[in-house]
């Protein structure tokens, strides 16, 4: 019996019964599972997975080579997103309302304060997750091979990270929101420091100009508050969507992840290969080569590495969801127990004592205590500047895909280690207890204190260490090791410093627990 | 063909059109998105003035010393006369304290002498002193975008 000759309401039933397989048949746009034909399909016909390759190396999935950290990234973006929205219903950038809005959210609401936490953990876990990320990257040797361009993007959606933390942590108008507005305002204005001895400022003061951009005034008030929510709401998350599609668009442009020339398969390896289903002709069904597995990379034929690769559904697919649990799960379970602090009301006429950034900028806070223009502006521009040059002043691409490359890369990376704690701490240790120059000699120039301060010192140091290796060793990539680890531990160093260690008055103590009490 | 003659690689006619059009195409951009980034700085504040009454002479007697912390700004009176001293200091906005030295700004550890001057600490430049006016029924008015040299005390009548 033909379509034709059925009645109406029979072709209706049988459509309404096969409902379920109609309509998955139609998301999915291939059949059954059951070959790699199908399993293939289902990566390519689906808007959210085709970024991804059809078949995906070994290596991709051995987690001690990645350990998840980019996806990690991923999933908290995706989950502060979400909790974002959830806030918004409530929250109102007013600075009348703000506050009592989020006390609203952490008093009131049905699990508001719950969600607050999820939102405000979510997004400083992904500062400390796009770190790693970023650690993983160079210490594997990943920038390079047509993937410096993708590195560069990656700066950028750290950079993104660190903005969007910071203008979150200015919404709630609280005592530390406030303050954070007065300092972020005034490293601005900073540059004035150099403007005033070069006696440039009334000509075009260029620090002012940014502070009341920022401000949209000459202090803290609505219009700084409507500022920071426009920027946190809007602009910065279109950016880093932006961003962030380009940057999985080049992972797979650039041939997937890094993997060792040298890659070999452990025995282990053989649960990934599904059982063929073989129903008949002369191919084994594990056999098919695309034309995407063969675009990229210098050999134009099947070389090895289609050898190790393996379908990515499920294989893939089931790593980046096991991930994904583990994620949403840390988050629930931290977002339960701790909670996001919320201060008193901001106030202008008392600032904290000590007022504190968030904790991601006390290792700034260390070295704009030397020197604002330094620490807060030429300093981050130079580590910004560094990180994105690494890639094309180290050119080296032997031995890509390998942890620290060689083992004269992991006694660098050592060796590298353990100088910048000993002389970070060393050099830390000597302003506490003896003070720079104008503790010396109160009369010294402001020029001179720009030029020369602990800061400053450090971070030559750390150059000259790089081209020493450099020199040593006789490689790039060495130096880029010796720069990458010190540039990293400084930042742990002064964050903890800048953390724990800094008081009222940013005196130094132990512990908090020494505070004098006022 | 008298044309042919001049056309050096980088001279020809067409070579100028293309390279002035670019050149026109970057530059009106660069315009339109100059002109609109002009409307983010603000043309009105809505702020508090910056002028304000402190009142009468005779509240301020010799040995005074007012903190304003709302105007963020302390007022002194010695035997040289008055002086307003601004209480937000030069590194990064944090308001100072006072102390039997001088100022000590909690942030950074800038601290300063009685006369605002920086004695240690990140701080690059002294504390602002204001202009003190007398209104015409006597009143004191400080006006904080008015900033005078460091040392001018006030005698008022």
């Amino acid at each position: 019996m033909n379509e034709m000759n059925k009645s109406g309401l029979t072709k209706f039933k049988d459509n309404l019964l096969s409902l379920k397989d109609s309509m998955s048949g139609s998301y999915l746009r291939s059949g059954e599972l059951s070959s790699d034909k199908s399993r293939a399909a289902v990566m390519f016909n689906n808007f959210f997975l085709h970024v991804q390759g059809v078949k995906t190396h070994i290596n991709t999935l051995r987690p001690s080579y990645t350990v998840g950290f980019g996806l990690i990234s991923l999933f908290l973006l995706i989950i502060a997103f979400i909790s974002g929205i959830f806030l918004m219903v409530y929250y109102n950038p007013s600075i009348e309302n703000a506050f009592n809005t989020v006390k609203d959210i952490n008093f009131v609401v049905t699990g508001g304060r719950f969600m607050r936490n999820i939102h405000k953990w979510s997004g400083e876990a992904m500062i400390i997750f796009v770190i790693l990320h970023m650690a993983r990257v160079f210490f594997t040797g990943s920038y390079r091979k047509g993937r410096e361009f993708n590195w560069v993007i990656g700066i950028v959606l750290l950079i993104l990270t660190f903005v969007l933390n910071l203008t979150g942590y200015m919404l709630p108008w609280d005592q530390l929101s406030y303050w954070a507005l007065v300092i972020v305002a005034n490293i601005m204005n900073s540059p004035k420091e150099l403007t005033d001895i070069l006696g440039l400022t009334q000509y075009f003061d260029i620090g002012g100009f940014q502070k009341e951009l920022f401000l949209g005034g000459l202090n803290p008030g609505q219009e700084s508050l409507t500022r920071v929510y426009l920027f946190h709401i809007m602009v910065l998350p279109s950016l880093i969507l932006v961003f962030l599609g380009a940057h999985f668009w080049r992972i797979r442009k650039d041939g997937g992840l890094t993997r060792p020339d040298s890659f070999e398969t452990k025995e282990g390896d053989a649960s990934y290969t599904p059982v063929a289903d073989k129903k008949g002709g002369i191919f084994p069904s594990y056999k098919t080569y695309g034309l995407m597995e063969l675009a990229k990379g210098k050999t134009p034929a099947v070389d090895n590495d289609v050898e190790n690769t393996v379908m990515s559904y499920p294989n893939l697919l089931v790593a980046e969801l096991a991930v994904f649990m583990v994620t949403l799960a840390g988050i629930l379970a931290y977002a339960f127990y701790i909670d996001a602090p919320l201060k008193e009301l901001a106030n202008a006429a008392i600032p904290e004592n000590p007022a504190k950034a968030p904790w991601y900028f006390l290792g700034l806070q260390e070295l704009v205590g030397y020197s604002a223009f330094m620490g807060g502006i030429v300093l981050p521009s130079m580590a910004v500047l560094g990180l994105l040059l690494i890639p094309y002043l180290d050119r080296e691409d032997n031995n890509v895909g390998i942890w620290f490359t060689n083992g004269q890369g992991r006694s660098v990376a050592i060796q590298s280690f353990v100088l910048s704690i000993i002389g970070l701490i060393g050099m830390l240790a000597f302003v506490v207890n003896f003070g720079w120059f104008r503790n010396w000699w109160p009369d010294i120039p402001q020029l001179i204190i720009i030029l020369v301060n602990p800061g400053n010192l450090w971070v030559g140091f750390i150059m000259v260490w790089s081209l020493f290796i450099i020199k040593r060793t006789g490689s790039t990539r060495m130096g880029a090791i010796a720069l990458f680890t010190m540039t990293l531990v400084t930042y742990v160093i002064l964050t903890y410093t800048g953390t724990v260690l800094r008081g009222p008055n940013w005196d130094f103590y132990w512990s908090q627990s020494q505070w004098p009490m006022h | 063909m008298s044309s042919q003659t001049v056309d050096k690689p980088g001279s020809s006619r067409r070579d100028f059109l293309e390279k002035a059009s670019f050149i026109t195409a970057v530059v009106a951009t660069a315009g339109v998105v100059g002109g609109a980034l002009r409307l983010i700085k603000p043309n009105v504040r809505y702020e508090e003035p910056t002028k304000f009454k402190i009142g009468k002479v005779e509240q301020f007697p010799q040995g005074t010393v007012k903190n304003l912390s709302d105007k963020k700004v302390m007022i002194f009176a010695d035997a040289d006369g008055l002086y307003a001293i601004s209480s937000i200091c030069t590194h990064l906005g944090c308001l100072v304290s006072l102390t039997e030295w001088g100022f000590q700004c909690p942030c950074h550890g800038s601290k300063y002498t009685p006369d605002g001057k920086v004695i240690a600490g990140p701080a690059p430049r002294p504390l602002e002193w204001h202009e003190i006016s007398q209104e015409v029924d006597g009143t004191l008015v400080v006006d904080t975008a008015k900033a005078v040299p460091i040392g001018t005390k006030y005698i008022f009548a």
